[in-house]
């Protein structure tokens, strides 16, 4: 059910020689400007019906009574599913097959794990109806006392965080970096809970057809999607086939298949028709993860000229009262500067909310911003300028692993985006500088790091007789730009004009391309069709090297260079032949070949492979108002190759916003008594409007890397927020001298500050 | 949401038998009422849709010098009419700083007026709500109420009126204009909003089917017109409620305040006119002691309703750089960015 997209191909897309490295406009641009692209929701196969969570408003106890005669009452409501009519499952949705099973609400008891679960789905002919249904199930319930944030509970030590991380981490003599610091700053943070909030909500269209089940939903995991609902409902993988061709953002929240989704093709199942099912705005706080709030203190001593002797940095986290995900929060000091002696360790509580997941940058984001503020208090410490501590306490090898860096152009990336922000000169002491009105004004600086990941990811090339190619690959679109710079490393690993080229992705029907998450997108399928593109050409030239007949004949595989649909002899330019031809001499339709991409556990054992930045950041304060506003940031950014600096800039500049939300506006704000969340909409969960967005600039400094992977990619995903979060945050300190180690920074904390 | 029917009613007449009966709404541009009632917040079971009512569209001049602006006329209209933002121009910069651009563009005044409190308690259906549901209790009295009231609050009800329009319009005395079932009647806007008391769920004076029809003016309120401003504490730049506002307007005769008009937005369940402010400040210089003094006056009766105490110290700053930047002179054109701290610096 591969749907084929008009993707741009105009003028402006075609280009002859390598495509990598061009900035090309998004492929899939006109259709989404011109309200073409066609999103989950914007589906409706014949004789489709609408479904709608009915949510429970408690955060911990049971529901003992649903009014399901008056939902069922209401015109147009066809059936209520609820636990005791429901589909049977295959799976217990509590089961833990693998870790990243996490467990779901789906009607399974009556029991209320958080607010904003589900408990009913009402389904009717008309959205209205569906909606008021699930308002006319009144449920009721027997509430128990709900445990609400940091301090709900007695802490233990998680058995692991993040994706398999040991809780605790220890390098070096701790006791020892403590007696050697002649300066030891000693300070603890906090930062809150905040929810993805993409544009476009978790939706599902399910259609059943005997046991096959056709949906289109965002995803940004189709195979683990498949492999998780096959589980549930005790179908064949293979009988899945999801359609994902565009998602309005992911940022993590759409890495696995959420309980709403799978009420959706439950609700498909029970009734025997077409189902959509799409969450309302407030339904998203809370079945489809967050980042929980984190407390985390940090010690960090130094030595009389400046040198680090230890980083302790300890973390506390939330995690749901029934599953485990413990957000990696201090791992965040294992890569950046150089101590003898670090130590992160973490410990969780369990409260009654949903699971937290993965979002943007887990760990690194929440880490980040308190260990980036904690090297400010140790510089400011020591009277040592914040970049000049920073070169000073420069990482030559991974500290904690003493592994040589795979590349790490960090030190380019201070230079040039100190240069560009013009630091030089930057008074040590807060509250020096004010501007032609009278605001304070303060500059502070970030460093931005993320690991180099790859997954697990398949594709298909097909070189067809007419000489044109078709790449395929399950790949996800979330708007970071997949469809061009992967069609773009497509058509280079064919030798064809961008013209030339089918891009297929976005549907689970074909090969499988991984998870798009941990900014490892680009370089796993882009690795994979490299590996897929270089296979097919050596078919092709195995073809014309061994036929009399070509002009080719005897260069030896690794004799030809493929280029603009040909092969050429690499000893003799002007001797080449067109893969068309190739082709009709063998008297073949096409040739194909598959390949694989994957982290090269070799080159992982040796070398620590990290994607760096550095940030700067200057705002601007009310001295009597409080009020703060973001003037200037400007990052610099070192992440291997680049495919396509357009999408990569748009990268940097949505993750550096995110960075300043984090400094200075996001929260989920939580009744502390009942466990609700008070702010669940996008008029009072504040990220900044354009107002709040300053000029920005971004530099990508290059970094040539042979180790990562065959392209040399690193992420830039999630790397943006990392490092500016601590640059705005440090600015406002430089600008008012107040240190705010609540985040987001509040304005009674520098009104009152002030005074 | 709950069924309900939708009446279009062609005359004020009309609107008000409709909107009388029990159950009935009046429905302007939505922006408001229509989150509510997808909350489950309002249940109206009738819809009186008054946006296609004859002759509310218009802002008129009236003989006496007063300025009678319909209730329909949409928010970005009433602030983008040049004569209006000059002769009025802490309301317009109010207007301005409100809400978005594409919500200004649909919200009308009347419906401005009427817009219900942000309290988050309020929004959200399964917590204890005294305007919701007279006696339930208030679950914001001991919960997240860092925003909520500081001047006028009861332990029934610690909400504040969000509208930032208001704020200069009880400062300049505006009126409203009703349509009832007993005719026309008129109140001062101070009027209109409620105090919580005792009585929280009675948030304004209209009765049941009262319309608003027109908000006027009075002449006397251009004299402000080169002393005017209106500052906007918020948390972001753009598109946020008011944390705490002000609006100061000043008639400056001979280098003395000759009257001033001071009122505070976020404080309390209706826009603040701060009176004993203002005496401070008749006849006084324009400085800076007399401004705090004014602001001292005008909080001196102010406490905090929970973790809110900022706003008190917060109210009197933003009193004391309104009147600075009133004085200072209105500028020439609206701040690109009205309300804000960072564009009241010579309007800049
Ligand atoms: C995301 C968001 C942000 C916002 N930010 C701000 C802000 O920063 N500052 C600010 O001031 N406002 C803000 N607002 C509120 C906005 O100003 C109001 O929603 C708008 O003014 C309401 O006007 P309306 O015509 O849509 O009213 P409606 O929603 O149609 O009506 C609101 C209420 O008024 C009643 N009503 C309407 N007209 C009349 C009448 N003529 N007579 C009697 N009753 C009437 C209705 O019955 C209803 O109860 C914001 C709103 C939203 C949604
Ligand atoms: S403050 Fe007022 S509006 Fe808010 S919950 Fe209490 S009674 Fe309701």
């Amino acid at each position: 059910m591969t749907v084929e997209l008009s993707l741009t191909r105009d003028p402006a897309h075609i280009r002859h020689g390598s495509n990598i490295g061009q900035p090309m406009t998004r492929t899939d641009g006109v259709l989404k400007v011109t309200g073409k692209a066609r999103y989950a929701a914007d589906n409706h196969p014949p004789g489709m019906v609408y479904a709608v969570i009915a949510t429970s408003c408690i955060a911990r106890g049971r529901v003992t009574a649903l009014d399901v005669a008056a939902a069922r009452r209401h015109p147009g409501v066809i059936d209520v599913m609820t636990p005791a009519h429901k589909p049977e499952l295959a799976e217990d949705p509590d089961a833990k097959g693998n870790p990243f099973a996490f467990r779901m609400e789906l009607l399974q008891s009556d029991e209320v794990r958080y607010a904003n679960q589900a408990v009913a789905v009402v389904i009717a002919e008309t959205l209205e109806a569906a909606t008021e249904g699930a308002a006319l199930l009144s449920p009721r319930y027997q509430v128990e006392i709900a445990r609400v944030g940091l301090d709900a509970g007695e802490a233990y030590a998680p058995p692991v965080v993040g994706i398999g991380n040991p809780a605790e981490v220890r390098h070096g003599d701790i006791d020892a970096g403590m007696a050697a610091a002649a300066k030891l700053t000693d300070s603890t943070y906090q930062t809150p809970a905040q929810y993805h909030n993409a544009m476009e909500p978790h939706a599902i269209v399910a259609v059943w057809d005997g046991d096959r089940l056709f949906i289109d939903t965002p995803s940004q995991g189709m195979g683990f999607a498949q492999m998780r609902i096959a589980g549930l409902f005790g179908i064949p993988p293979a009988n899945i086939h999801i359609n994902s061709p565009f998602l309005g953002g992911g940022f993590g929240s759409k890495g696995l298949i959420s309980g709403p989704q799978v009420l959706g093709i439950m609700a498909a199942k029970l009734i025997g028709r077409p189902v959509k099912l799409v969450l309302r705005r407030s339904q998203m706080y809370g079945p489809v993860g967050h980042r929980p709030p984190t407390r985390q203190r940090i010690r960090i001593g130094t030595d009389e000229s400046g040198a680090l002797t230890v980083i302790n940095h300890e973390a506390r986290v939330t995690t749901s009262s029934f599953d485990d995900f413990y957000e990696p929060a201090a791992d965040a000091s294992h890569t950046l500067y150089a101590s003898p002696a670090i130590r992160t360790a973490h410990e969780a509580v369990r409260v009654d909310t949903g699971t937290p997941l993965f979002m943007r940058a887990p760990g690194e984001a929440t880490g980040s911003i308190v260990l980036e503020s904690a090297i400010d208090e140790a510089a400011f410490a020591c009277g040592i300028d914040p970049l000049e501590f920073r070169l000073k306490n420069y990482a030559e090898v991974e500290p904690t692993t003493g592994k040589p860096f795979s590349s790490k152009a960090l030190r380019q990336c201070y230079a040039k985006a100190a240069e560009r922000f013009g630091w030089a000169g930057r008074p040590l002491q807060p509250k020096q500088m004010r501007d032609e009105n009278g605001f304070l004004v303060g500059w502070g600086v970030g460093t931005a790091t993320f690991p180099a990941i790859m997954f697990q990811g398949n594709a298909r090339a097909v070189i067809r007789a007419d000489g044109k190619g078709v790449m395929e690959t399950g790949a996800h679109d979330m708007g970071q730009g997949a469809w061009t710079a992967l069609a773009q490393i497509s058509a280079d690993s064919l030798g064809l004009d961008f013209d030339q080229l089918t891009f297929r992705s976005g549907s689970s029907d074909l090969p499988d391309a991984g998870i798009a998450g941990g900014s490892g997108h680009t370089a796993t399928v882009g690795a994979a069709i490299h590996n897929a593109g270089a296979a097919v050409i050596a078919k092709l030239a195995e073809l014309a090297t061994s036929d009399q007949r070509s002009p080719l004949f005897g260069a030896g595989n690794a004799g030809v260079v493929a280029r603009a649909g040909r092969l050429h002899r690499r000893d003799d330019d002007a001797r080449s032949e067109g893969y068309a031809d190739i082709l009709a001499r063998a008297g073949l339709a096409e040739v194909d070949a598959t390949g694989s991409g994957a982290a090269d556990a070799a080159a992982q054992s040796q070398y620590a492979m990290h994607a760096h930045g550095a940030v700067f950041a200057e705002v601007k304060v009310d001295p009597e108002l409080g009020q703060i506003r973001a003037t200037r940031l400007v990052g610099a950014f070192a992440a291997g190759r680049i495919i396509n600096p357009l999408m990569v800039q748009s990268q940097l500049y949505g993750g550096m916003i995110w960075g300043l939300s984090f400094a200075l506006h996001e929260e989920a704000v939580m009744d502390h008594r009942s466990g609700r969340i008070l702010n669940a909409n996008l008029a009072e969960y504040h990220v900044p409007v354009n107002a709040d967005v300053p000029p920005m600039d971004v530099i990508t400094v290059d970094e040539h890397d042979p180790h990562v992977n065959p392209l040399g990619i690193k992420g830039v995903g999630e790397i943006g927020i990392t490092g500016s979060a601590g640059a705005v945050a440090n600015a406002v300190f430089h600008a008012t001298g107040i240190r705010v180690r609540n985040f987001p920074i509040k304005i009674e904390e520098i009104v009152m500050g002030l005074s | 949401m709950m069924n309900f029917d939708y009446v279009r009613p062609a005359s004020v007449a009309d609107a008000i038998a409709a909107g009388s009966e029990k159950g009935a709404s009046y429905l302007a541009s939505g922006t408001n009422l229509l989150d509510l009632m997808k909350g489950g917040v309002s249940r109206p079971s009738r819809l009186v849709d008054v946006t296609r009512l004859p002759g509310l569209d218009r802002i008129e001049h009236l003989a006496d010098g007063s300025l009678r602006i319909g209730a329909l006329v949409r928010n970005a209209d009433l602030a983008h009419d040049a004569e209006f933002a000059r002769n009025y121009p802490a309301v317009a910069e109010a207007l301005l700083s409100g809400a978005s651009a594409q919500l200004r563009n649909a919200a009308t005044v009347g419906g401005n007026l009427m817009q219900r409190t942000r309290c988050a308690y309020f929004y959200d259906a399964g917590s204890a709500c005294n305007r919701r549901w007279p006696g339930a209790g208030c679950d914001a009295l001991k919960g997240e109420n860092r925003l909520h009231a500081v001047l006028g609050w009861s332990e029934g009800c610690i909400a504040t009126h969000p509208s930032d329009f208001c704020v200069p319009l009880v400062a300049l005395d505006a009126i409203v204009e009703i349509e009832g079932k007993g005719g026309r009647r008129e109140l001062p806007l101070e009027a209109l909003h409620r105090l919580p008391g005792e009585t929280p769920e009675r948030e304004t004076a209209l009765e049941r089917g009262d319309l608003i029809v027109a908000l006027r003016l009075p002449s006397e309120a251009q004299g402000f017109a080169r002393h005017a401003r209106y500052i906007k504490v918020r948390e972001r730049t753009s598109y946020a409620f008011a944390v705490v506002s002000a609006a100061a307007a000043l008639r400056i005769v001979d280098g003395k305040i000759r009257e001033a008009r001071l009122a505070l937005g976020g404080v309390a369940a209706k826009p603040w006119r701060a009176r004993e402010a203002e005496q401070v400040l008749a006849g006084a210089a324009p400085d800076a002691a007399a401004y705090r003094e004014a602001a001292r006056a005008a909080l001196a009766g102010a406490k905090p309703s929970g973790d809110n105490a900022f706003k008190i110290e917060l109210a009197q700053r933003i009193l004391v750089r309104a009147l600075t930047l009133a004085a200072a002179g209105t500028p020439d054109r609206i701040p690109a960015l009205p309300g804000s701290p960072f564009s009241s610096v010579a309007g800049a």
